[in-house]
């Protein structure tokens, strides 16, 4: 990635890399080369805004019938579908509100829970050498080959055995810890499988890994010389690590803490397996819900408004900090 | 003063000696629970009959049987008593799948910025603020919206053919492909072994719009890190535009690109959400990966043995996968570094 020198230019020129600095001059295109490449590139352009000027014209649109032909600009700015999604997004007795909370609680929560157990660990590996380093980083490792769904089949068995029943008896028990005295099954109250917290610790369990690796890969670039230099002044190593270590590496906490984010936000594979109750719901489940074999009972204009809410938090987040992510998932992914 | 000096030092060394583990407990334990232990409660339940019925009890259930490698066979052996399911059909389209996406990907990426980056070109900003879209708008959101637009009767891919075939054909009749049904390879014999239905033709398109513009952000910074004066000298030399191309802009993308092409493989290798979402694997399992299997095996079919049996088949794919990707980045570093 070229760096640019110039910060204090605006964020989005700076995130498109593009040359302000006017050295434009030299060698100019020929004329029909110039009209050539544009061609080109406005082909480019139309195939890359077909699909959202598509979605975002049906979200504009208030005729709830399924489309019949191919409209690509807004004829009416109607917020019908936004207000209806809004309003009552499914069928289900759950509101906007609800599944936003949902969404947002599980992927803050678990991008937050992974970054803060994750960095002592990453400090760990990038700065001591100890007995066993490398195998314990193999072993961190490890999980980040398997893929989400890998890890599914047995989170879903042990976080279905956590259960909250009322027994006969007016006692609680806590499967698999405590059981109902008299062994009679009892009422169900809480299953953690079935659960948002149960679902946030399976997604942890492969965030936390990534987080270690990401945090130690940056940690890794960030030069020891003023580490070492309050070492002499006398700092140990804890004070080292919480006043020199953490407030240099708060940005690449913040674009962890965001990958993250942007990660479990349209998590779908965990939530789908392990949710069964409407009220849990989340964003992307309620897209899902809205779309091919369900198609048909959703107005498309409703699917359409669903579809520009649920990209816009994640484009957003994204553009702010695309550099940072272009960058960390190359060489992240280098390291795997 | 010697002695206390010494204590003292001693006394730092072994607080050093245990402070990284200090460091690394909290991370550890947590990941013991939570990754670790299922990894290894994986193993163990892959060699069972588990099912639904031992949900509640787990290993204790009375009737659970260890049923030693049978899962793994009837996965290999293609016994499953699923239909058209066969591991090797599907473990080739995955890789094909994956591979097929990548080389289509970095080159039409490296093209396009190759393009932005010709000096003079006008609108250039518009052009790349544009072309930056697909990277932002979430995967998830990319697929669901597809998948609408490949609809068989109200979808906006058959709109637009219907569109163009009246415009230039004179054909006014509207067309339905039936993308995600149609069982008959339009290309028989393309892919040996694993037939290639219009569902992977359409699930290509539409991750084609969302992968190429990520590999020409990463070429694009490749690109503006070549000095100019390369050029220059090149076609002071008389080295033709195309000649440049080869001989100056390919070699040294080469460094950049390569990781983002391993990238880009490991992602649609395991690029669920397109697949799940668009085909569900169809039709008749002609364009199901390893995780949508998978997936269904667990949520489906329930049958949490086998399940877990083929995510320790996955995990073993994957470990190769990594290894050759690995040897593949590593060769170019060395590359760099002559």
């Amino acid at each position: 990635m070229a760096v640019n020198p110039q910060s204090t230019k605006n964020m989005f020129v700076r995130i498109m890399n593009i040359n302000t600095s006017g050295q434009t001059a030299g060698r100019s295109l020929p004329l029909w080369k110039q009209l050539v490449f544009q061609l080109i590139a406005l082909i480019i352009l139309a195939s890359v805004m077909f699909p959202i000027m598509y979605i975002v014209t049906l979200s504009f649109s208030s005729i709830t019938t399924r489309p019949s032909k191919l409209e690509l600009f807004p004829k009416e700015i109607s917020f019908v579908a936004y207000r209806q999604v809004l309003d009552r997004p499914t069928g289900n007795p759950v509101t906007f509100i609800e599944l936003l909370r949902n969404s947002f609680m599980l992927s803050m929560g678990v991008g937050a829970a992974a970054l803060v157990i994750a960095v002592t660990a990453a400090y760990a590996f990038s700065r001591f050498k100890f007995k066993m380093r490398e195998v314990l980083m193999i072993l961190v490792f490890i999980p980040l080959l398997m893929p989400a769904v890998g890890l599914s089949t047995p989170l879903y068995l042990l976080l279905n055995q956590v259960q909250v029943k009322e027994c006969k008896s007016g006692e609680t028990a806590i499967l698999p810890f405590t059981e109902c005295s008299d062994g009679g099954k009892g009422k169900l109250q809480f299953n953690l499988r079935d659960s948002l917290l149960g679902v946030g610790i399976a997604m942890t369990a492969s965030a936390l890994p990534f987080a270690v690796w990401n945090l130690k890969g940056y940690l890794d670039t960030i030069p020891r010389e003023l580490e070492e230099a309050a070492a002499i002044d006398g700092a140990d190593a804890n004070q080292t690590f919480w006043q020199i270590v953490i407030p240099l590496a708060v940005p690449q906490l913040a674009v962890t803490f965001f990958l993250g984010f942007i990660g479990h936000w349209q998590e779908f594979v965990l939530t789908w397996l392990f949710l069964s109750q409407p009220k849990d719901y989340t964003l992307a489940m309620t897209l899902y819900n809205m779309t091919g074999q369900y198609a048909n009972s959703i107005p498309w204009n409703r699917f359409a408004a669903m579809a520009v809410i649920v990209a816009l938090p994640v484009a957003i987040v994204y553009i702010g900090l695309q550099k940072q992510i272009v960058g960390g998932l190359t060489t992240g992914g280098v390291k795997g | 003063m010697a002695a206390i000096a010494k204590s003292s030092f001693r006394k730092t060394k072994t607080k050093n000696a245990v402070l990284p583990y200090l460091y690394l407990l909290p991370a550890f334990l947590i990941m013991g629970v939570i990754t670790f232990y299922p990894l290894i409660y994986q193993v163990i339940i892959s060699f069972t009959n588990f099912e639904t019925t031992h949900l509640l009890l787990g290993l204790k259930s009375p009737d659970l049987r260890f049923i030693g490698l049978q899962n793994y066979i009837d996965i290999f052996t293609a016994a499953l008593p699923v239909e058209n399911f066969n591991f090797f059909r599907v473990l080739e389209f995955n890789f094909w799948w994956a591979l097929s996406n990548v080389i289509l990907h970095v080159p039409a990426g490296v093209l396009i910025a190759t393009l932005l980056n010709a000096e003079g070109l006008w609108f250039k900003r518009i052009y790349r603020a544009v072309y930056i879209l697909p990277v932002v708008v979430p995967p998830l959101v990319v697929a669901t919206v597809w998948t609408n637009i490949f609809d068989e009767r109200y979808g906006a891919m058959n709109q637009l053919l219907t569109n163009i075939s009246a415009a230039f054909l004179g054909n006014a009749d509207p067309i339905y492909i039936r993308w995600f049904e149609d069982v008959k390879p339009p290309i028989p014999g393309f892919l040996p072994g694993a037939p290639l239905t219009l569902a992977y033709y359409a699930m290509m398109v539409a991750n084609f719009w969302l992968g190429w513009p990520f590999m020409s952000v990463v070429a694009t910074g490749a690109l503006q890190s070549i000095p100019k004066d390369l050029y220059e000298a090149a076609s002071i030399d008389g080295a033709t535009p195309v000649q440049q191309f080869w001989g100056i802009t390919v070699p040294l993308l080469r460094p950049a690109m390569i990781p983002a092409a391993v990238y880009g493989f490991t992602l649609s290798f395991n690029l669920f959400n397109f697949v799940f979402f668009m085909s569900g694997g169809g039709p008749a399992r002609s364009t199901e990966l390893l995780v949508t299997f998978a997936y269904n095996l667990v949520r489906n079919l329930r049958w949490y043995g086998v399940a877990a049996a083929f995510a320790v088949i996955i995990f073993g794919v994957a470990l190769i996968v990594f290894l050759i990707t690995n040897r593949i980045t590593r060769a170019t570093q060395n590359y760099m570094e002559a």
